[in-house]
């Protein structure tokens, strides 16, 4: 297989989603039209070289519906030659455009693509989109749809999490992502999104609470008793009737935040670089997809895992740093445990919890975080994975070179 | 032809159509009726000289009710596929269809209730205007009874209201009264009587070739359907959740329900009547159907009309009631028949506690007050009836007496004396009930002069909510005490069933089943949780642990050493719990009065189980599958309700049913405990019983008279002749 690299990535600064978040009066379209412009001025992209453009985006409805894609690259200036598409697998949709590169290049369909994603979750809530995953009676009484939130709180309860635990760990997020941005450690890659008039509207991640403490935390009321009392914990006693209730610990300050935000990664192979004379950053070593038990929704990273180092040949010590989506504070916890990682070697500079989580971008972006803090640190190999609803995962590995 | 519906057509052209099930006190669906009203629809549409109708019912009881469920109970045993049950409503729904698109106005007068399929016919009309009357109420109650609207209820009322509003109506089945009726829009007008007829005619005649709005080209639902509507993760996606937490999928009818609504909604009306039509076979064509109709409404309802009372006794109400002991029980007995309008006295030992007995009943009436169900002046009249004292004399004048003290022999001898002191003669009629739960009766009876006319009254607790009431018989008791016993139960309301003098009667015995095998589980180190969760997901109303709790450890320590005592036959020593119970016992956990028994109390907060369970009953490092221990719990009282068929402690397969149901929240989907044995198949009982017994000892074996009727085929309910 060719091998496949990571040429450059950039990203907007994550806004509050919120009507009164600053990139709320920013249209999604202009989000990605943004990031992929400024990955075309930053390399020099000849748009012809693309063979073709994706970006994950989770509700893809209203102004985000209607391939965005290529929407963007119109406005983006990449010419009339340029195709695009969007993706969706929930959360996992940014890294599998990734992926997607990864598979065109390596088999010889590409010599360069991009990847990426976008979503203004405050322009299109989450949920809007329909499906019948969540509404159709003849799917859900077999295969229900549990929030997220109720299947993060079972997780807890299955492994014992406390909600001081979880507390605390949002805690050293808060503090991480607080760090590297005072100290300037996400500038490489990030652009400051602009209005129609030039002026700047956020340059950097907006929802961090750097000095968050367990008291603060303490204070905020559990998200998901309202949902589970209504039906949805005792869907999953069945499953788990070992458990006497589900304890429900997640709050705001432990779940990631709502965020508007795109990204974009120019992945091509060697003969590519060279041409554009382009430096690679990484190797793309392995990517894996799969799907495990749906009522736990959140517990494909750790069998995911499992498959793309199996598939890489590598050992969970091979891998120098890990970017595990903080959908809610005890994916990564669970998965530390579950793999013996040291809370320093995992999402080094905080996560969703503190930066924000959106969705059809967020997977992109930790790798893009990724690469940025192996280059910081000289490390070699990353590990970048999210959990995507209804228990689905995906997984690369990547390599400096 | 027409013998149930019939018709006038006026100078104006409108028709008057009176619906009037010949030989029936009420309208109800039949087939004659249905072809009918299929022959009235064609009428509508092509007589040139009718401009319109109105319909209306003949009937003073009621508009009409729905299907006469003695059609339909019997379709579970006929081994109907489910399109083949589908096509049993399917000419009565054509006939509605039919009616709806006739081409002329047709309005509806609803001169009383219209329930289920009574409704659905008025919402097949194209107007509806109901008489101002609290009687007449409307609604779509079939999902009470394991169905659902087949008459284009699920479709029509989402169409006409929106879907929000209906899943409510579709999914609880209340009845709804004309106010609400109207604030609702499931009728378009509500008028005094002498208005009904003209109203709806007024309509007719302003509305000339009307259609429903959804026969129209670009209807739309009220609100929106399907999966983008705006509601539509409340009212699929966490209505579905709302449903399986309250079924926990043991009853499909709503669910079924909720796929009508959604599938059906968001199609044509025609496709949406098939899609509704097809979930209903499949209701139909399923036992749970069977077992609600059957045990919850058409069995219940005989037991509530007395069907078994001895013939040839004259009706005697209470008019005086003695209450002997004014604790829980007796004050609840007191509460109950005070509200039923009979005058009571309360007496205790002392005028305080006698007095405290009546306060109980002053707050449970100030409960009623406060949530709307009754007014204050309502309940100062019942409180006044009630007379509080700890003066036998005053117990002078009482034709009926339940004894409600402390559960012994001897004090309840001492009451029966200073009673009969009292009362010098016994009048004409009288009768001398006790309510208790576990002294047997023919033995009591013997401390009373004449044990004739004594016998047992088990009420349950807390009286006033709980139904049942299971009559106890002695060895002596006459059919006089049965026949006034019955008499006084229905007079309260509540429903009776019969059984004979046997240790814990009927429903102790189950009762006692259940609770032991949930301890025994927790003996063998089965994880607490897992039992309970069980018991909740397999449907009991209250799981085992938690049940014992409230009924408390130390009344369990009590019967069992009464049973030792008594030296009764080692299977109601209940070798099982005993174990269990002495240990709890021993900690001082004694249940909820004690504010930890298996489970913790902390005040102000939900209950939790005992973490130090673990450590008194450690946990077996293999845990059983969840389908195991709902098997035990299911089958252990189903297979000891078997044993009092057996032993004749319960003559009647539907009180055991109604019984188990009622008094113990034996799953409601099963029809009760014998009905269980039906639904899983004799023959497959008998051989679940014999693993389950080679697994976790021989109280699980059946007996030979259990072997012989699951071969032969002999049913607890005889399937009727013609099936």
């Amino acid at each position: 297989m060719t091998n496949v690299y990571i040429y450059d990535h950039v990203r907007t600064p994550r806004g509050k989603g919120r009507f009164d978040g600053a990139l709320h009066a920013v249209p999604p379209v202009h989000l990605a039209a943004a990031v992929l412009s400024a990955l075309r001025e930053r390399n020099h992209i000849n748009p012809d070289d693309i063979e073709d453009v994706g970006l994950g985006v989770v509700m893809p409805i209203g102004e985000q519906g209607a391939d965005i894609t290529r929407s963007a690259l119109l406005l983006a200036q990449y010419g009339e030659d340029i195709s695009g598409y969007q993706l969706n697998r929930f959360c996992t949709s940014g890294l599998d455009t990734v992926k997607m590169g990864f598979g065109l290049i390596g088999s010889g369909q590409a010599d360069a693509v991009i990847g990426g994603g976008v979503e203004s979750m405050s322009r299109v809530a989450i949920g809007s989109d329909g499906g019948s995953a969540y509404t159709d009676t003849t799917v859900g009484r077999d295969y229900p749809y549990i929030p997220n939130g109720v299947c993060a709180d079972l997780m807890a309860a299955l492994d014992g999490f406390s909600r001081d635990d979880i507390d605390g760990y949002a805690v050293e997020s808060q503090r991480r992502a607080g760090m590297a941005q005072t100290s300037g450690w996400f500038d490489g890659s990030l652009i400051p999104v602009k209005n129609a008039f030039g002026e700047t509207l956020l340059a950097h991640d907006e929802l961090v609470r750097a000095g968050t403490t367990l008291a603060d935390l303490a204070k905020l009321k559990p998200s998901f008793a309202t949902a589970g009392e209504a039906g949805f914990d005792s869907i999953v006693l069945r499953r788990y009737p070992q458990l006497e209730s589900i304890p429900h610990i997640h709050t705001g300050g432990t779940s990631s935040g709502i965020v508007d935000g795109a990204c974009a990664v120019l992945l091509g192979n060697e003969a590519y670089g060279k041409r554009q004379s382009l430096h690679p950053r990484a190797r793309i070593v392995a990517a894996a997809t799969c799907a495990s038990e749906p009522l736990l929704s959140l517990g494909g990273p750790i069998p995911v895992t499992e498959k793309v180092l199996s598939r890489a040949g590598l050992k969970i010590g091979d891998i120098d740093l890990f970017e595990v989506n903080e959908a809610f504070a005890v994916v990564p916890m669970r998965y530390m445990r579950h793999f013996g990682i040291d809370r320093d070697r995992i999402n080094a500079n905080g996560g969703a919890i503190a930066l924000g989580h959106p969705l059809g971008a967020t997977g992109a972006m930790l790798l893009g975080t990724a690469l940025d803090e192996l280059e910081r640190r000289g490390l070699s190999r990353a590990l970048i994975t999210l959990c995507a609803a209804a228990g689905q995962s995906t997984a690369i590995i990547i390599e400096r070179v | 032809m027409n013998n149930n519906i019939h018709m006038e057509v006026d100078s104006e052209g409108i028709a008057l159509i009176t619906l009037d099930v010949a030989s029936r006190s009420v309208n109800v669906f039949t087939n004659d009726f249905t072809a009918e009203l299929c022959y009235i629809a064609n009428a509508l549409s092509s007589r040139d000289d009718i401009t319109g109708a109105i319909i209306t019912s003949g009937k003073k009881a009621g508009f009409m009710a729905g299907a006469d469920l003695l059609d339909f109970v019997n379709v579970y045993d006929r081994n109907l596929s489910s399109v083949e049950a589908s096509k049993i409503v399917a000419p009565a729904a054509q006939a509605l269809r039919q009616l709806e698109k006739c081409g002329k106005p047709v309005a509806v007068a609803i001169n009383g209730f219209a329930l289920g399929g009574g409704f659905e016919l008025c919402l097949a009309c194209h107007y509806r205007v109901l008489i101002d009357d609290p009687k007449a109420v409307v609604g779509l109650p079939e999902v009470t009874v394991g169905l659902l609207p087949a008459g284009g209820g699920t479709q029509r009322l989402p169409r006409l209201i929106g879907i929000q509003k209906a899943l409510p109506l579709l999914l609880n089945g209340r009845h709804v009264s004309p106010a609400d009726a109207l604030k609702l829009g499931i009728v378009d007008a509500v008028v005094p009587s002498a208005d009904l007829i003209n109203t709806a005619r007024q309509w007719v005649l302003e509305h000339p070739g009307h259609q429903q709005p959804w026969d129209i080209k670009g209807f739309k639902v009220p609100g929106g359907a399907g999966a983008m509507a705006p509601h539509a993760n409340e009212s699929f996606s966490v209505g579905m959740a709302k449903i399986r937490r309250d079924t926990q999928d043991n009853e499909p009818a709503p669910l079924a329900i909720l796929s009508c609504v959604y599938e059906g909604t968001q199609l044509p009306i025609d496709q949406g009547l098939k899609i509704e039509a097809g979930y209903f076979g499949q209701l139909l064509a399923g036992p749970v159907a069977r077992n609600l109709m059957r045990t919850m409404f058409i069995n219940q309802g005989a037991a509530r009309k007395l069907s078994k009372r001895p013939a040839g006794i004259d009706k005697e109400p209470v008019r005086k009631l003695g209450v002997l002991g004014a604790g829980m029980m007796g004050a609840g007995i007191a509460q109950v028949a005070a509200a039923a309008g009979i005058d009571v006295v309360l007496l205790d030992t002392t005028q305080a506690t006698a007095d405290a007995g009546k306060a109980r009943i002053a707050s449970g009436y100030a409960r009623d007050v406060k949530a709307g169900r009754s007014t204050q002046q309502d309940a100062d009249t019942k409180l006044a009836r009630v007379h509080a004292t700890p003066d036998f004399e005053r117990l002078q004048g009482c034709d009926f007496i339940v004894e409600a003290v402390f559960e012994d022999r001897t004090v309840k001898g001492e009451a029966y004396q200073k009673t009969m002191a009292a009362l010098g003669s016994l009048p004409t009629g009288f009768v001398m009930a006790s309510n208790t739960s576990t002294l047997p009766v023919s033995g009591l009876a013997e401390l009373w002069p004449s044990p004739e006319e004594f016998i047992g009254l088990h009420f349950f607790s807390p009286v006033e909510r709980m139904t049942l009431v299971e009559i106890i018989q002695g060895r002596k008791t006459s059919q006089h005490a049965l026949a006034r016993a019955l008499d006084f139960v229905a007079q309260l309301g509540k429903v009776p069933i019969v059984v004979n003098d046997s240790p814990g009667f009927y429903t102790s015995r189950i009762f006692c089943a259940y609770i032991d095998e949930g301890m025994a589980m927790l003996s063998e180190g089965v994880a607490p949780a897992l039992i309970e969760n069980a018991a909740r997901q397999a449907g009991f109303a209250t799981p085992p642990l938690a049940v014992t709790d409230e009924v408390s450890l130390d009344l369990q320590q009590r019967v069992i050493g009464q049973a030792i005592a008594d030296k009764l036959d080692p299977k109601f020593l209940r070798l099982k719990a005993q174990p269990i119970v002495a240990a709890m016992v021993s900690k001082g956990r004694l249940g909820r009065k004690t504010a930890g028994g298996f489970y913790e109390f902390p005040s102000g907060q939900p209950k939790h189980l005992w973490k130090g369970l673990s450590e008194v009953f450690p946990l077996a490092a293999h845990q059983p599958e969840l389908q195991d221990v709902k098997n035990r719990l299911l089958y252990i009282q189903a297979l000891e309700s078997a044993r009092c068929v057996e032993e004749q402690v319960i003559p009647e397969a539907s009180d055991a049913d109604i019984g188990s149901v009622l008094a113990l929240g034996f799953p409601k989907w099963t029809g009760g405990t014998l009905s269980f044995i039906e639904t899983v198949g004799p023959v497959n009982f008998v051989a679940q019983c014999d693993l389950l017994a080679d697994q976790f000892g021989e109280r699980f074996r059946p007996s030979m008279w259990l072997r012989e009727r699951a071969t032969t085929r002999q049913a607890f309910y005889p399937k009727p002749a013609n099936v």
